[in-house]
């Protein structure tokens, strides 16, 4: 079943088409992986379903749960139930980490962030207190936000570049809250170049210059992604799909 | 008129507290004073007050002696409960060689149509002595307190003074905080203000630090949060004048609304082996901070709130 739609998604920014004609459906409770080389595409992609500014302007809808969200501002898409987990986390200075958690947190109590602290691998008794600024690595923010997403139990996560600064140790405990999010029924939306972070997908997209070039199992993407990808043997995605017809 | 045990009252209650839970340890030491009049006094061993009324508020020299350790917070409130009127506070304070002792004070002016409340310190802080000294205020909503804390501090070697300055609840009104620190060798001073302001608010800071013996050591920090027409000025002025002195000046300014926001920063190296840096950030709530928790279900303006909230308590 279908939780979120695109629907023929056509984005120019700065008078350059990103996206092009763009139509995809994200199954209910699957892991997805959206891949492909930079300038693909992806991480638009999420900037737009989670509505950030910049990226308002487009041809074509979006459908959340059969209802286009299309007009609705950041927080409302949030509140129902889609978030997005940022490549690189914001900080913010003297916020504690257990206010920031707590903030999203549909169950507003201390135990929870304890919990889902503890859940992305961070001791509670450690970072409860502490402040999400620059005190913290890359990787420990990302783990903190990734907690702060477990506690708003979204129904569907995106997540830009989930490897993307972070040490192998840190990366386990990230899938490892991938597969708890499945098992709680959501969905989620990887964004990646990386053959590792696509292994953790139930299903793969692949993106080339803002169009879908193929969609399918991870090991057909990853073939593909890695013989074809990388390097990029030819930014045309048409070339590309007749490629792969042959 | 209020009775001395019912303006004590109302002086706590306006800080959101109960007198008699807070004056219940015998290990802390108090002192309240309503407008001219000292309500209470209770001191520890270590601590020693000479405090006297004056016309529009009180004078007082206060000691901490060579070598006392006070373990608990020294509880100042100061205050005024009418919505008019004048309060002149002038202080003299010596933190004696070996000392440590840190001051946590209220000032609350829950009422204040037009009263101007003014500080006047000189604190002295000796050979390896340690003094911390926070101080909170409470303004009521309609911003009627003209606030003009001047203070010169001198930190002997080896001392320790910390001063952080809070003004997050209620309305600011007018303040003009004026402090100026010198640093002898090896010593520590760390000033700190965090200041909301709001509708037709007024903001002036000024904080100077001369850093005049080897490895002294300074930090100038001032947060401020404006909204609808709120305006601020801040001056930070930092010397560095002997070898392996250091310091920082950091300015962190959020703008709202019509508000305008205003950041001098000024440091002055006249040692070759002297280094300062300056840190100044003005502008709207940060776009990716604000959009993350957006993504997490919170309207703009609770997204605001927070991240504000945070500037000012750090």
């Amino acid at each position: 079943m279908t939780i979120l739609a695109l629907d023929h998604i056509t984005l120019h920014l700065g008078g350059k088409p990103i996206l092009r004609d763009l139509s995809i459906d994200f199954w209910e409770g699957h892991i997805h992986a959206l891949i492909g080389p930079n300038g693909a595409g992806k991480s638009t992609t999420a900037n737009l379903i989670m509505g950030l500014a910049g990226y308002r302007q487009y041809d074509g809808d979006i459908l959340f749960e059969g209802a286009s969200i299309k007009a609705l501002p950041i927080h409302e898409r949030a509140q129902r139930g889609i978030t997005l987990a940022w490549q690189e986390p914001a900080r913010f200075e003297g916020l504690l980490v257990k206010d920031f958690i707590l903030a999203s947190a549909k169950e507003k109590t201390e135990g929870r962030v304890k919990k889902v602290l503890d859940y992305v691998g961070l001791n509670p008794d450690l970072y409860f207190s502490r402040k999400v600024d620059k005190t913290l690595s890359g990787g420990e923010r990302k783990r903190i936000e990734l907690a702060s997403i477990l506690a708003m139990k979204p129904k569907l996560v995106l997540m830009d570049e989930p490897d993307s600064g972070i040490d192998v140790e840190a990366l386990e405990k990230i899938f490892q809250a991938l597969r708890y999010l499945k098992e709680n029924q959501a969905t989620i939306i990887m964004i990646t170049h990386s053959l590792t972070v696509l292994q953790q997908a139930d299903h793969a997209f692949l993106l080339c210059c803002g169009q879908l070039a193929d969609q399918g199992s991870v090991y057909k993407i990853a073939q593909y992604f890695e013989k074809n990808c990388l390097p990029c043997i030819d930014p045309n995605p048409t070339q590309l799909a007749a490629m792969e017809n042959q | 008129m209020m009775d001395n045990a019912t303006l004590l009252d109302t002086l706590y209650a306006s800080i959101g507290t109960n007198r008699h839970a807070r004056c219940g340890d015998p290990e802390v030491a108090r002192i309240e004073i309503h407008h001219n009049l000292i309500l209470g006094v209770h001191l520890v061993p270590g601590l020693q007050v000479d405090a006297t009324e004056t016309k529009e508020g009180i004078e007082a020299k206060i000691v901490i002696e060579k070598g006392a350790r006070i373990q608990k917070p020294i509880q100042i409130c100061f205050g005024m409960i009418p919505e008019t009127g004048i309060q002149e506070i002038t202080l003299d304070i010596h933190a004696e060689e070996g000392s440590r002792a840190g001051i946590m004070a209220y000032c609350t002016f829950p009422n204040a149509v037009d009263i101007r409340h003014v500080m006047d310190a000189r604190i002295t802080i000796g050979k390896g002595a340690e003094y911390a000294y926070f101080e909170r205020h409470v303004h009521g909503q309609n911003g009627g307190v003209n606030v003009v804390p001047h203070t010169k501090i001198h930190v002997q070697e080896g001392g320790r003074f910390q001063t952080d300055f809070e003004l997050i609840k209620g309305r600011v009104g007018q303040i003009d905080i004026d402090l100026e620190v010198t640093g002898e060798a090896h010593s520590v001073s760390e000033l700190k203000a965090r200041i909301s302001g709001a509708g037709e608010d007024r903001i002036q800071i000024r904080e100077t630090g001369h850093l005049i013996g080897e490895y002294a050591r300074a930090v100038l920090c001032s947060n401020i949060a404006l909204r609808h027409q709120a305006q601020a000025q801040i001056f930070n002025t930092l010397t560095a004048s002997a070898a392996y002195a250091r310091g920082h000046v950091d300015c962190k300014e959020i703008v709202q609304d019509q508000a305008v926001a205003k950041a001098v920063p000024i440091v002055e190296v006249n040692h070759p082996k002297a280094h300062i840096t300056h840190e100044a950030a003005i502008g709207s709530v940060d776009s990716r901070q604000l959009e993350t928790l957006m993504s997490r279900g919170l309207d703009e303006d609770e997204a605001v709130d927070l991240i504000i909230q945070g500037l000012l308590s750090c």
